[in-house]
Order: structure tokens, then C-alpha cells, then sequence
């Protein structure tokens, strides 16, 4: 029976690659206990585990690793509950959650009415509003690296320069001026962007606009719209740029310099030199402002990054949950509000190691409020 | 493939076996000739064509599968076009001569083109010329050097650079193969930079995300494409305008010269034709080495930039807005012509060689 | 030639003379240059290779890693494996088998049994030529275009599968149609002979007749457009969860995890990137030798 051979024959193989693998689970309870020595927000609140067993979520990525560290917490609290997190963006976190196909939205940015997407995001909640809520806050560094110069301190002003290309030398007289005592090398900077669309890029540019005292004259946006430099694909583009050359200078999230173990320059905004951190970001998201009305709890980032108080670190980004304020099933509500609520209390105290700031104790009030509005 | 109403069974293998040259002692005699039941579907009318309805739908089944095929090559430029034309519309820069890429609808579309397909055609050039006299070694090597014993699992070796997933030589080419041409490429810039094509570009020679990089890890997934056809050519070449090179006392150098290359030049073009083809839409192995810029393309190896393949691999996941996407789709359009049209060509300079066949 | 002289002397000059140096020197050169390429040939796979398993052999080499999945693991902690990824990618590599290939054989059957030389059959040829060249990323988005901008289908791995038949297609088209061509006309007109109707040989005599061929081609074919990265990046969205359902949700696979994985700079970002990359490998190892052992264990003898 010639012609059954290769078919049998396949047959086996096939049968055989499926017995190896047959057993695959999901299932990576690791031993838990973070004794992180980060300041974590102390409230605690009950949690309701239950509903629905799989969450799905989509959004920006920037927040990804803090909700890894949430999902890890809600699977310990919760055994057997889930949330899969697709960090495709902001834009298709905003638009997969208003099309109904995830729970949650991940986004750099809360929603925009002029773009139509509040009234969009209504509609999918049945009638209802849908709630921003800053659970995510993780500063921004700018690292570098220069060979010889371990210590590096930039003003917002100077930070613009460079980003824009007025000063393109590390031995500019405005660098020295910043960094009093330092020897600087005769060497290029070599500015290194992201070269995809970005919140974090977004944030950045407005952060250089509003505390750059004008020396940024560049529009924000999700582009790098500097004119300077070489860009890379995600962060971690970046981070692995920065590390491989010399005179490099880019922006990333603080995990990504904690990961690459990159030196990451002081900001110094008027009231001396505050190092990349979570306590100097800690102490800048107090000075943020809700401007959205009762639960929705949108920020005023302008302020933010203008706050000039001493030991707080203003580069800092806060990424948004959006959720249905009503207008889930039973069971969905319950998982969310589960998972958000642990994402609120026990899911923080990973947080600084993930490279991210844990909420301050108002903050997290605040937000635990309005989880539990949630129906 | 279990059946019973016919006489196909028991008679294709014995059939089937026929061209071994009856090898297979299992091969009964009474196979071929085997039981026709009457009732099965075995007409017994004279050797006249008769069209059963089991003709018919097959024909039509292999029929609308060609065409299917057809329309789908037609369907791709179409649906990429519809897509693209709203997005065309409302662009305000000029599609074609434009350099600017912004495909954000916020405040506008308005993107050009012309520096994606400008870094497109010089890294795949630059790719092709490092790559085809390369290829045209391996060839020559496999079919006329290498020792016949030899040749096919040397072959096989070549082959296997085409069967490594292009992520993975992206990755190589990023994190070893770029920190590795560092010194040459520095190298170049300092005592050849007054040649445009080394001078100082948009990318950081120490980092090595340039197209430079980028051009020699094309150009090592080019090799097997080339190779593979040259060597199916080369391998026809008449045995006996070979031996008659060789009966007037030519070295194997002059064999080659004299009768192998000028018989496989045509296939030779062709072949590295649809290897430009494959470095125009290389997509992951060039977004993972190329740094982006945002300055104008320089016409230097040593800049970064954006294929559009890479351009459009890169905003993948931002796909939302459809007039966003619509740009993209429309630098897609772009290059599904360009390589339509230097796949076209290369099977033309084939096509016109019947002593291939 | 003058008239011979001297008897001892050859009347003509011997046939084999030396060949003169400059001669002889092109001759080494030509020979070295070639034999040399076929080495800068091997280097950067030799290197690649030795590069990836330096890297990646190691994590793979734990049970860990074919049986679970990333799941609920963050970007710090090493442990799980790529089980899902590998689901994903045997998932989206064999559902576009089944749609791929009978439609392949269907086209490769109409072009060597029934369209001969017709005009339809030429521009299938034609056709068939260009679809091979088309790129992956025109693939994706001609699927994206049609199947989630117009029909309104969410990104899923059936999506991706589409885009996959686009780029398997032609291929397997080839193979069929090379093999089908060499199968003997003698056994096509015996069983016409026997009045089995045209469409039964060619299902129940030429087909099997090619089949180890033919499956020998399918398998290359997936392992082919299993390595595919361009259509998963624009179609598919990553999850470190598994996911058997090809029509909803994210649905990893060995190349999108790799560019999930990149954005982790980490060491275990790096042990995941490089141990994903061996797997690939690996599997598509095991496909391209499957290939060849389908066709040494049954193949035909005749050329």
C-alpha cells in the first residue's frame, strides 16, 4: 500500500509531536513573598474573587510589566483566575475595548472626546460612562552612556536642547554649567528615540514643553519630533542602542534602566538634583491634579510636570485602565472589579521592582473608591 | 483513501509500481488486471470519450482552484488599493515625491513615499551586488568543482540558510553581526568617507544599526535563492559543449568561461532578479537591525531608515484608525508593484529560454 | 609539418601539452575564488547556528519549557516555557496546511491534467510566479485589508493562517506540478484502458502515485511559513496564555514571542528570545526531516 505509507507514516510523527507536548499548562505558580523594600501603599480592601475566569485586556505598553505583576497577585489571591494582557498599544487598547472585545483598556491617555471615543466608550458600557483610572505610574530616565562620566545631572531646559539638537557636544558649555566639576569628553551626542509611535515618547515631549522654560519648540505627539538622532523599535530598542555605543542619550522607562543596568541621568527642575526613582516620582504624582469629575479620575499632567518641589522627580508617566463604570454582565463586573482591587492593594507591593512607583496612600484611596462603584 | 465500488484499488498500486522497473516482488500480476464489477462505474462502451458527472465537478474544482488563484493575485492589488485610496485622498503631501511620513491622523495625513522606497531599492541593491558573485562561486562550485559526491550534501548545506526564519537573522544580525562590522565599518567612514556612499550617515557606526548591516545580513539570505536557480542551469549546460571545451584542451576555468556561463547567464539574471525580489519585502530581519531617523536618506551606507516593508511592520500594532492604515496599506501597494514587477522580469528573462526546460 | 628527417622524431607535436602559466595561474585563481565563496557561504551559518544554540540551547533543555507556558509570569522571573507559543505555531502552521493544500494540488492537477497549454493555464503559470515573490508583509496586509478593515473579523491566528495560504500556495503548487509531470503517461493511458474515468486516475493513480513527493513538499512548505514573522506581527495579537482557539483572542507563536520578548532587556527577556529561537528551530528541523524521510522511505525510483 504504497500511498498510505508517507500518510501513515505522518500520521505517526504528527501523533508523536502531540504526545510530547500534550501536557502544556498555563500553570507557573512560583513561591511567592516579595519582600521589596518599597514604600507600598498600606489600605487594604476585601476582594471578592470570582466571575468570570479569564480577563482579556489590551493596551499600551508601557504599563506592561506592572500588569504582570497585578495578574501574578490576582492569580495568587484568586487561584484560577486570569487576565490576559496584549501590550499592542494605547490606540488599540482604546479601540478594542469601545468594539467590546476586551474588558479593559490600557492607554497612555485618557479618552478623548474630540476624537469621539468617550461617546463610543459609552455605548459599549450599555448607556453608562467609562471610567479613566491612573492605576499605573512609572517615571521616565533619561539614560546615557559615556564612557568616564558616571554622574550626569540635566536641567528640563537642557534636556530640550539636547532632544532638539541645539546642543550637540558633551562638552557644551551648557552641559558643564549643569554639571559643575565634571570632565566632560569631546565627543558627538548621539540622541537615540523611538522610531515607533509611543506614549512614552507622547509624554516626554509634553513633559520638555511644559517645564523645558521654552526650549522646546517642537510639537508633542507620539512622534519623536526632535530632528535629532537614530531611532529604535520599543524601548527596549532603545536601551539596547544606548548600551551598545558611546555618548548615547535616550529616554526609557525606569524597568528598562533597571534592566540594562544603565546609568540614568538627575533631573534637577530648579530645587537641586533628584536621582531616577520611585521616591522622587512618588513625590511629584502628590502634586498631580484630578481634573475628570467624580470617579472618572483623569489627570492634569501639565501641573505635574511642572512641579518644581524639592525631591520630586516630574518625568513621569501615568498610564490609564479604562473600565465601564455599569454596563457589564454580573459575572464580568465581579472579575474586574476583583482584579482591580488586587491590581489596588496587594499587586503595589511588586511594583518598584517592576520598575514602576507604587500609589501614594491618597491616590490609592481614590482609586479603591471608585473600583468599588463599579457595577 | 478506503474504497470499494471501484476498480481503482486493488489496480493503482500495481499500476503504480509499474516504473520501478518490477522491483517489488510483492507486485502481484493479478493486480492490473483486476476485478471489474459490473456495477461499479466501469463502462463497457467503446473507447469513446464520455464526460461522467465525477468528470465534471472535478474539472471544475481544479478549474475554479486556478482561477481562484488568479483572482487572488488581482484581489491583493485591488483590496490594497481600496483600502489605500480614502487614506490617498486626504494626504497633503505628495504620495510618490514626498520624504515626510506621518501617518497620524491627528491633524493630518501627510506622507510621501519616496525615502521608504529610496532605502527599500538601496539596501536590496546593495544586497545583490554583495550577494551575486558570491552565489555565482557557490554555483559554479557545487556544479562543476565540488567533487559529485560531495555536491549534494554541500548543496544541502546552502540550502539550509534558506531554511533559518529570517526573525533569527535578524536577531544575529543585530546583536552579533552589527557590533562585529564596527571596526570595518568605521574603518570605511574614516579613510573612504569622501566617497558619498561611506560617508557619515544618520546611524551610530559603534551601535551598527545601519544599512550596511542590514545590506550584508540580506545578502546572506539572498545566497541560497540565487544559488539554488544558478546551480539548476548551470547543471544543464550540454555535456557536449563541455566536452568539446574540454577535447580542444581547455583548462576548467575555460570550460566554465567558454561554455557554463554564457549557457547559464540568462538563468543566472533571473535568478538573481527574484533574489532582488525577496530583499525588497524583507520585512523582520531589517526592522530588528535598522535604526530609524528622521532626517532625509543620505544615499550613505552608513544611514538608518526605513524600508517600507520594515515602515509598515513597525506601526503594525497601532493599527487602528483605518485612514492611519490606509497610509500604510498604500506604501504596501507600492511595494506589491515593485516586486510584481521584478518578479515579472525576472520569469520574462527565463520564459525566453526554452533550452531551460 | 616539414617531411620527417629523423626517424626518432614524433611526426607530430605530443597531444598533451603543458599549458602555459598564465593559463595555469587563471586556472588556480578561478579555482581558489570559487572554492572560497562556497566557504563565505558556510561562515554565517556556521556562525549563526553556534551563535543561537550558545545562547538559547540551554533553557530548552528543561521539561519546563515544552509543557508550560509564560503565563502569569513577569518580565523578571525566569521559569515557564513556550508551550503556548508552540501550540500557536503548529496551530496556525497546520490550519493553513489544510486550507493551502488542496487547493495547491487542486491548481498543480488542472495545470499538468487539464489546462496544458491553454491560455488560462499560462496565466495561472504566471500567476503562481508572481505569488511566490510576493512579500510576507503585502501578504498581511492584503489579509488585514480584506478580513479585518472590510469584513470586520477581530486579529486572530485564523487570520494569520489566511495570510500563511497566500505565501504556501505557490509552493506547494510548484513541488505537485513537477511531480505530477513525472508521472508516466503509460499508467495514466492504462487506466484509461480499463475505462476508469479522467478524474478518478488522476485521484486514485496519479496523485498517490506523487504522494510521497507531494507530502514531502507539504511539510517543507510548513516549515517554511511556520518561521513567517510579518503576518503574526500585523494580524495576531501575543498572549502569554494558551490559547487553542484559532477564531478568537491573542494566540502566541515561536516568531511573535520573539518580538513580544525582545522589549524585555532583561536576562530572562534574552533567555526567552534565544530559547524561542532554538525551539523554532528545532521545529523546523523536524519538519524539513520529516520531508526527507517521507520521500528516501517512499520514494519512486524513476527519474
Amino acid at each position: 500500500m504504497i500511498s498510505k505509507r508517507p500518510v501513515s507514516v505522518l500520521g505517526l510523527v504528527a501523533a508523536g509531536a502531540l504526545a510530547l507536548t500534550a501536557c502544556g499548562s498555563d500553570n507557573n505558580t512560583t513561591p511567592g513573598g516579595n519582600n521589596s523594600a518599597a514604600p507600598a501603599p498600606t489600605a487594604k480592601a476585601p476582594v471578592e474573587c470570582g466571575g468570570k475566569k479569564d480577563l482579556v485586556a489590551e493596551g499600551s505598553s508601557a504599563q506592561k510589566g506592572a500588569i504582570e505583576a497585578f495578574v501574578s497577585a490576582y492569580g495568587a489571591k484568586c487561584s484560577g483566575q486570569q487576565l490576559a494582557y496584549t501590550p499592542s498599544g494605547s490606540g488599540a487598547g482604546v479601540k478594542q475595548f469601545n468594539a467590546g472585545i476586551v474588558d479593559i483598556g490600557g492607554s497612555d491617555s485618557p479618552l478623548n472626546k474630540d476624537k469621539g471615543e468617550v461617546d463610543k466608550a459609552a455605548e459599549r458600557c450599555k448607556g453608562n460612562p467609562a471610567w479613566n483610572l491612573p492605576l499605573v505610574f512609572g517615571p521616565v530616565g533619561i539614560a546615557y552612556k559615556l564612557d568616564g562620566v558616571t554622574s550626569l545631572t540635566l536641567t528640563p531646559e537642557l534636556a530640550a536642547k539636547i532632544f532638539s539638537g541645539a546642543v550637540t557636544k558633551w562638552n557644551d558649555p551648557a552641559v558643564a554649567a549643569a554639571n559643575t566639576g565634571a570632565t566632560l569628553p569631546d565627543k558627538a551626542i548621539t540622541v537615540i528615540y523611538r522610531g515607533d509611535e509611543s506614549g512614552t515618547t507622547d509624554n516626554f515631549q509634553k513633559y520638555l514643553k511644559a517645564a523645558g522654560k521654552g526650549a522646546w519648540t517642537k510639537d508633542a505627539g507620539k512622534k519623536f519630533n526632535g530632528g535629532v538622532g537614530q531611532g529604535a523599535q520599543g524601548s527596549a530598542g532603545v536601551a539596547d542602542a544606548i548600551s551598545a555605543g558611546d555618548g548615547t542619550i535616550g529616554y526609557i522607562e525606569w524597568s528598562y534602566v533597571q534592566d540594562k543596568k544603565l546609568s540614568a541621568a538627575k533631573l534637577d527642575s530648579g530645587s537641586g538634583a533628584v536621582e531616577l526613582g520611585a521616591e522622587g516620582a512618588a513625590a511629584a504624582i502628590k502634586s498631580a491634579k484630578v481634573k475628570g469629575s467624580g470617579n472618572d479620575l483623569v489627570l492634569d499632567l501639565d501641573a505635574l510636570y511642572a512641579s518644581n518641589t524639592a525631591g520630586s522627580y516630574p518625568l513621569v508617566l501615568a498610564t490609564y485602565e479604562i473600565v465601564c463604570s455599569k454596563g457589564y454582565d454580573a459575572d464580568t463586573a465581579k472579575a474586574v472589579k476583583a482584579f482591580l482591587t488586587v491590581a489596588a492593594t496587594d499587586g503595589q507591593s511588586a511594583l518598584a521592582d517592576a520598575g514602576y512607583v507604587p500609589l501614594p496612600d491618597e491616590f490609592q484611596v481614590k482609586l479603591l473608591d471608585a473600583i468599588k462603584a463599579i457595577a | 483513501m478506503s474504497d470499494s465500488d471501484t476498480v481503482g484499488r486493488p489496480g493503482a498500486p500495481g499500476l503504480a509500481r509499474g516504473p520501478r522497473g518490477g522491483a517489488a516482488p510483492d507486485t502481484a500480476p493479478e493486480a492490473p488486471i483486476s476485478t471489474p464489477k459490473g456495477s461499479g462505474g466501469t463502462p463497457t462502451q467503446p473507447p469513446k470519450v464520455i464526460t461522467r458527472p465525477g468528470d465534471k465537478i472535478f474539472k471544475a474544482l481544479t478549474v475554479g482552484s486556478g482561477v481562484f488563484v488568479v483572482a487572488m493575485i488581482a484581489l491583493i492589488g485591488i483590496f490594497l488599493l481600496i483600502q489605500a485610496i480614502p487614506s490617498l485622498a486626504d494626504n497633503q503631501a505628495n504620495f510618490l515625491f514626498g520624504r515626510d511620513w506621518d501617518a497620524d491622523p491627528e491633524g493630518g495625513l501627510a506622507f510621501g513615499v519616496l525615502d521608504l522606497l529610496l532605502v527599500t531599492v538601496f539596501s536590496a541593491v546593495f544586497a545583490l551586488i554583495i550577494a551575486m558573485p558570491v552565489s555565482l562561486g557557490i554555483a559554479l562550485f557545487l556544479t562543476q568543482y565540488a567533487p559529485r559526491r560531495l555536491a549534494r550534501p554541500f548543496a544541502y548545506l546552502v540550502d539550509l540558510l534558506a531554511a533559518v526564519p529570517s526573525i533569527i537573522y535578524g536577531l544575529w544580525g543585530a546583536y552579533v553581526l552589527a557590533p562585529a562590522l564596527s571596526p570595518i565599518s568605521t574603518w570605511l567612514n574614516e579613510n573612504l568617507g569622501f566617497i558619498p556612499l561611506f560617508a557619515t550617515g544618520t546611524s551610530n557606526l559603534a551601535i551598527g544599526q545601519t544599512i550596511f548591516t542590514a545590506g550584508i545580513v540580506l545578502a546572506v539570505m539572498l545566497l541560497p535563492i540565487i544559488t539554488a536557480i544558478s546551480r539548476e542551469v548551470f547543471d544543464r549546460t550540454p555535456s557536449m559543449q563541455v566536452e568539446g571545451a574540454l577535447a580542444l584542451g581547455a583548462t576548467k576555468w575555460e570550460v566554465v568561461r567558454t561554455t557554463v556561463l554564457p549557457f547559464g547567464r540568462a538563468g543566472y539574471i533571473s535568478a538573481s532578479m527574484l533574489g532582488l525580489g525577496r530583499a525588497l519585502g524583507e520585512t523582520i530581519a531589517v526592522l530588528i537591525i535598522l535604526s530609524s531617523t528622521t532626517s532625509h536618506f543620505g544615499f550613505s551606507l552608513f544611514d538608518g531608515g526605513d524600508t517600507i516593508a520594515s515602515k509598515i511592520a513597525r506601526a503594525a500594532q497601532e493599527f487602528n484608525d483605518p485612514r492611519g492604515a490606509g497610509a500604510y496599506i498604500a506604501a504596501g501597494l507600492v511595494l506589491f508593484v515593485l516586486t510584481f514587477v521584478v518578479n515579472a522580469f525576472a520569469r520574462a528573462i527565463i520564459a525566453g529560454h526554452k533550452e531551460y526546460e | 609539418m616539414s617531411t620527417a628527417t629523423d626517424l626518432n622524431r614524433p611526426a607530430a607535436p605530443p597531444a598533451f601539452q603543458e599549458i602555459n602559466a598564465s593559463r595555469r595561474f587563471k586556472n588556480r585563481l578561478a579555482t581558489i575564488l570559487v572554492g572560497g565563496t562556497f566557504v563565505l557561504a558556510l561562515a554565517p551559518l556556521v556562525w549563526l547556528l553556534i551563535t543561537v544554540i550558545a545562547k538559547g540551547f540551554q533553557h530548552v533543555l528543561n521539561a519546563d519549557w515544552w509543557q508550560k507556558s509564560l503565563a502569569g509570569l513577569t518580565s523578571r522571573q525566569f521559569g515557564g516555557g513556550v508551550y503556548h507559543a508552540i501550540i500557536g505555531t503548529l496551530l496556525q502552521g497546520l490550519i493553513c496546511a489544510v486550507i493551502a493544500v488542496p487547493i495547491a494540488i487542486l491548481v498543480a492537477v488542472y495545470l499538468v491534467e487539464y489546462g496544458k497549454r491553454s491560455r488560462l493555464a499560462k496565466a495561472v503559470t504566471f500567476t503562481v510566479d508572481i505569488l511566490s515573490g510576493v512579500p510576507s508583509i503585502v501578504a498581511a496586509l492584503f489579509i488585514y485589508a480584506l478580513c479585518i478593515t472590510t469584513l470586520g473579523m477581530p486579529r486572530s491566528a485564523f487570520a494569520v493562517s489566511l495570510a500563511l495560504v497566500l505565501l504556501m500556495i505557490p509552493v506547494v503548487v510548484r513541488t505537485t506540478e513537477e511531480l505530477l509531470k513525472i508521472v508516466p503517461d503509460e499508467l495514466r493511458e492504462a487506466a484509461y484502458a480499463l475505462g476508469v474515468p479522467k478524474w478518478k486516475t488522476i485521484v486514485k493513480i496519479v496523485i498517490p502515485t506523487a504522494l510521497s513527493g507531494i507530502i514531502t513538499g507539504v511539510s517543507l512548505a510548513i516549515a517554511r511559513v511556520m518561521g513567517e514573522t510579518a503576518p503574526v506581527l500585523v494580524l495576531v495579537g501575543y498572549t502569554t496564555f494558551i490559547n487553542y482557539d484559532p477564531f478568537g483572542g491573542s494566540m502566541a507563536s515561536l516568531p511573535l514571542l520573539m518580538t513580544s520578548e525582545r522589549l524585555t532587556t532583561n536576562e530572562v527577556g534574552e533567555a526567552r528570545v534565544w530559547g524561542a529561537a532554538v525551539t523554532l528551530i528545532l521545529i523546523i528541523t523536524v519538519f524539513n526531516l520529516l520531508g526527507s524521510l517521507i520521500s528516501r522511505l517512499t520514494s519512486l525510483k524513476t527519474k
